[in-house]
């Protein structure tokens, strides 16, 4: 009994006593599963969507929920190399604690609803996509501090991070649309029932080349998922001031389409789930518009008050947290308990802590490599640098 | 019978340029099945030039595939497709049209390999007519050699003979980064003899050696594309005065075989180069620039010299058109100055 107190006390006097909180959990008794309510989708040109009730067991909800803390730390702590300036240049982040998007949900909730042998492509806002897709906080961080143990080398930044069946990471805004509906050309054309994700903005969706994608896409039957993550602004342009219709999910026009609430994992899950399986059954290609909000600027130089007001910001933020909503749902149907759940932030904080200090400790690549991969497998030559003097070795 | 028909010496082989880009697809399309064609008319018209002629009927529609008239919509989907490990060729109907597609070629394709730190390919080749043609006027005439040159991570080659043709095809298709084919619709219908090697279906010609046409001792001319011919033409003329030129058929744009040019000038001390492209930032003013850098230098007895299209909008009047594009005159004139003839 004296132990049993001691125990309990030295949980509850916060130290994070792994033997103690072991005993607390195991003799509690989890549910394996439950069933959860989502809201529905808004329908364009489908009978019917995704179903309106969920079930999520606890295995996948404390990956969920770890996954979702994983790329808001990340991205948190990426806020805080850059303010450091030891990350330069842009920084598109997706969290949703500072003044940024909380897209936390959508990635994970994408991840979800598709397999590894599945494909994804994005735009810049990419950090997330490049964890849930595979890729360790660890390379991530390095890349963004342009490190030689960064994903890409040092040699792409925060916008140019590619792992096995993720495409990155794409500069320029809409470009990525078409490149995601050839990866889906590529699918049917290999027969394997693959599908891919093709990610864009609400800014992009006014893109024409995205129009031409949407007309080969169908013309061709391809298994690509459309996917625009409206966040309600393009950098400093509201919606409204963008675009003649914000139906987003009706841009696609001849393509059907569903508007899903992209602060909700589970409803993304569905929605992901429900549009994969379309596509694999032959029928062409479909798009998915997920509503998330901004709560930041669109990068680290936009404080994002300029074209909105404060009280927006506080208001969504304290109404539609994806990790909040998780937890609750978790905690309430006896999923998780509060302290298990702490006990993975803590885990998190330290993966976070440790992959930092790796990306600020690791050397910049060597400057010999300046060169390096110009050309894939050709034999080695010189690159010609600042004058005629100066040549860098290329290697592929 | 089998045994005296390889005994007797095959003749060689008259085939035009479009005959020849045609031959290496089919060759390449039947070697390796992630080879596709996607373009505007490719398939049913059989090319708006007739260069993908009997393609579609031979492989049908899942690998030569009609598109819309969308160029960035369909060369970025091409780019996805090679990211994803197929091996399309793409083709512009015209160069001119890649300009609504360059981000495409670019951004996603040229310099991905490089950004990805070595992970993501793009085995992709971008092929179509080039440069000027016959009164076609100004937004269908444009030369895109330098634009595609100046880009790292790019290959850039510019076929002139029907064996150039060919040969740089298989090795574009072959090849695992992204190569634009620069070709010329002028040339398309003109015969060549294809050597007996070019008949072999594992016929390549390497990407960034240049081709030495004509040996010489008074003058290098150096050249890509159509205007090698008129240099070689250039050469007989001048020959019978006692010149002898030689002519360098640059083959490959970028990687540019400058050693090739080098050498041959520490040979000759003279230097000209020919192009159809405009002169401002052109090829020309590349080989000069690496020239001036290299060993030749000290072998130039005089300037090297550009020959180039005159630096107007393309122009469509018949005399105008004539005199906007470098002719065998322009060639022989500029080759005596240099001389100091």
């Amino acid at each position: 009994m004296r132990k049993m107190l001691a125990a309990v006390s030295r949980v509850l006097s916060g130290v994070a006593q792994k033997p103690a909180s072991r005993v607390l959990v195991a003799s509690r008794h989890f549910a394996n599963d439950a069933t959860f309510e989502i809201k529905k989708c808004d329908l364009h040109r489908l009978e019917e969507g995704p179903p309106v009730t969920t079930v999520l067991t606890r295995e996948d909800g404390l990956k969920y929920y770890r996954m979702m803390q994983t790329v808001r730390r990340m991205e948190l702590k990426a806020d805080q190399l850059y303010k450091q300036k030891i990350i330069r240049g842009f920084c598109h982040l997706c969290d949703g604690q500072t003044l940024l998007p909380m897209q936390e949900a959508c990635c994970v909730g994408l991840e979800a609803g598709i397999n590894p042998t599945d494909h994804l492509i994005t735009a810049y806002r990419a950090h997330g996509f490049t964890f849930t897709r595979g890729l360790s906080v660890r390379e991530i961080l390095a890349e963004l501090t342009g490190r030689r143990g960064g994903c890409a080398k040092g040699k792409g930044g925060s916008m140019h991070m590619y792992a096995k069946n993720f495409y990155g990471g794409n500069g320029i805004v809409g470009a990525q649309v078409p490149l995601g509906a050839g990866i889906a050309l590529a699918c049917k054309y290999n027969g394997k029932d693959e599908v891919c994700l093709t990610l864009y903005g609400d800014g992009a969706a006014n893109q024409g080349q995205i129009f031409e994608a949407y007309n080969m896409a169908a013309l061709w039957k391809l298994p690509c998922i459309f996917i625009c993550e409206n966040n309600r602004y393009g950098m400093g342009t509201s919606v409204e001031r963008a675009a003649a219709s914000t139906d987003y999910y009706k841009r696609g026009d001849f393509i059907p389409g569903l508007r899903v609430d992209g602060m909700d994992i589970l409803c993304v899950r569905e929605a992901t789930k429900f549009a994969a399986a379309y596509c694999r059954s032959g029928k062409g290609p479909i798009l998915m518009e997920l509503q998330t909000y901004r709560y930041h600027g669109h990068s680290m130089s936009d404080p994002g008050v300029s074209y909105r007001t404060r009280e927006e910001i506080q208001e969504v933020r304290s109404k539609s947290d994806p990790i909040m909503l998780l937890k609750d749902r978790m905690v309430n149907s006896n999923l998780a308990s509060v302290e298990e759940l702490k006990e993975i932030d803590v885990e998190v904080r330290k993966e976070i802590e440790d992959a930092a200090q790796f990306a600020t400790a690791d050397p910049e690549p060597p400057l010999e490599e300046l060169g390096y991969h110009i050309y894939c497998n050709d034999p080695p030559f010189e690159v010609r640098g600042a004058n005629q003097w100066i040549k860098f070795k290329s290697i592929s | 019978m089998a045994v005296v028909a390889v005994l007797v010496r095959r003749p060689l082989e008259q085939v035009t340029v479009r005959e020849a880009i045609n031959q290496g697809m089919d060759e390449e399309l039947e070697r390796d099945e992630k080879v596709f064609l996607l373009g505007e008319e490719v398939a049913q018209y059989d090319g708006a030039y007739k260069v993908s002629r009997g393609l579609w009927k031979k492989y049908g529609d899942k690998r030569i595939i009609d598109t819309p008239i969308s160029e960035m919509g369909f060369a970025g989907i091409a780019v996805g497709a090679a990211m994803a490990g197929l091996r399309p060729i793409c083709e512009f109907m015209t160069f001119n049209f890649s300009m609504q597609a360059i981000d495409q070629v670019i951004n996603s394709a040229a310099k991905t390999y490089y950004m990805s730190g070595g992970l993501q390919s793009v085995p992709i080749v971008f092929r179509g007519p080039n440069g000027a043609s016959a009164g076609v006027a100004a937004q269908h005439s444009q030369c895109f050699a330098a634009w595609y040159g100046h880009c790292p991570g790019l290959k850039v080659v510019s076929p002139w003979s029907s064996e150039d043709a060919k040969g740089l095809i298989k090795s574009a298709i072959r090849d695992n980064n992204p190569v634009v084919m620069l070709e010329n619709e002028l040339m398309y219908g003109v015969p060549f003899e294809l050597p007996s090697e070019a008949q072999s279906k594992d016929f390549l010609i390497p990407i960034g050696k240049a081709k030495i046409e004509r040996q010489g001792t008074h003058v290098t001319i150096v050249a890509h594309s159509r205007p090698v011919g008129h240099c070689l033409e250039a050469a007989t003329v001048l020959s019978k005065e006692g010149i002898e030129c030689e002519v360098i058929n640059l083959r490959t744009i970028r990687p540019m075989d400058i050693e090739t040019i080098e050498a041959s000038v520490m040979k000759t001390n003279h230097l000209v180069t020919v192009e159809g492209g405009w002169p401002q930032f052109g090829v020309g003013a590349e080989i000069c620039a690496r020239i001036m850098e290299g060993p030749a230098f000290n072998f130039l007895d005089a300037p090297a010299v550009r020959v180039t299209g005159a630096d107007v909008p393309m122009p469509y009047a018949k005399i105008l058109e004539d005199n906007s594009v470098p002719q065998v005159k322009d060639i022989i004139f500029a080759i005596k100055k240099t001389l100091n003839i």
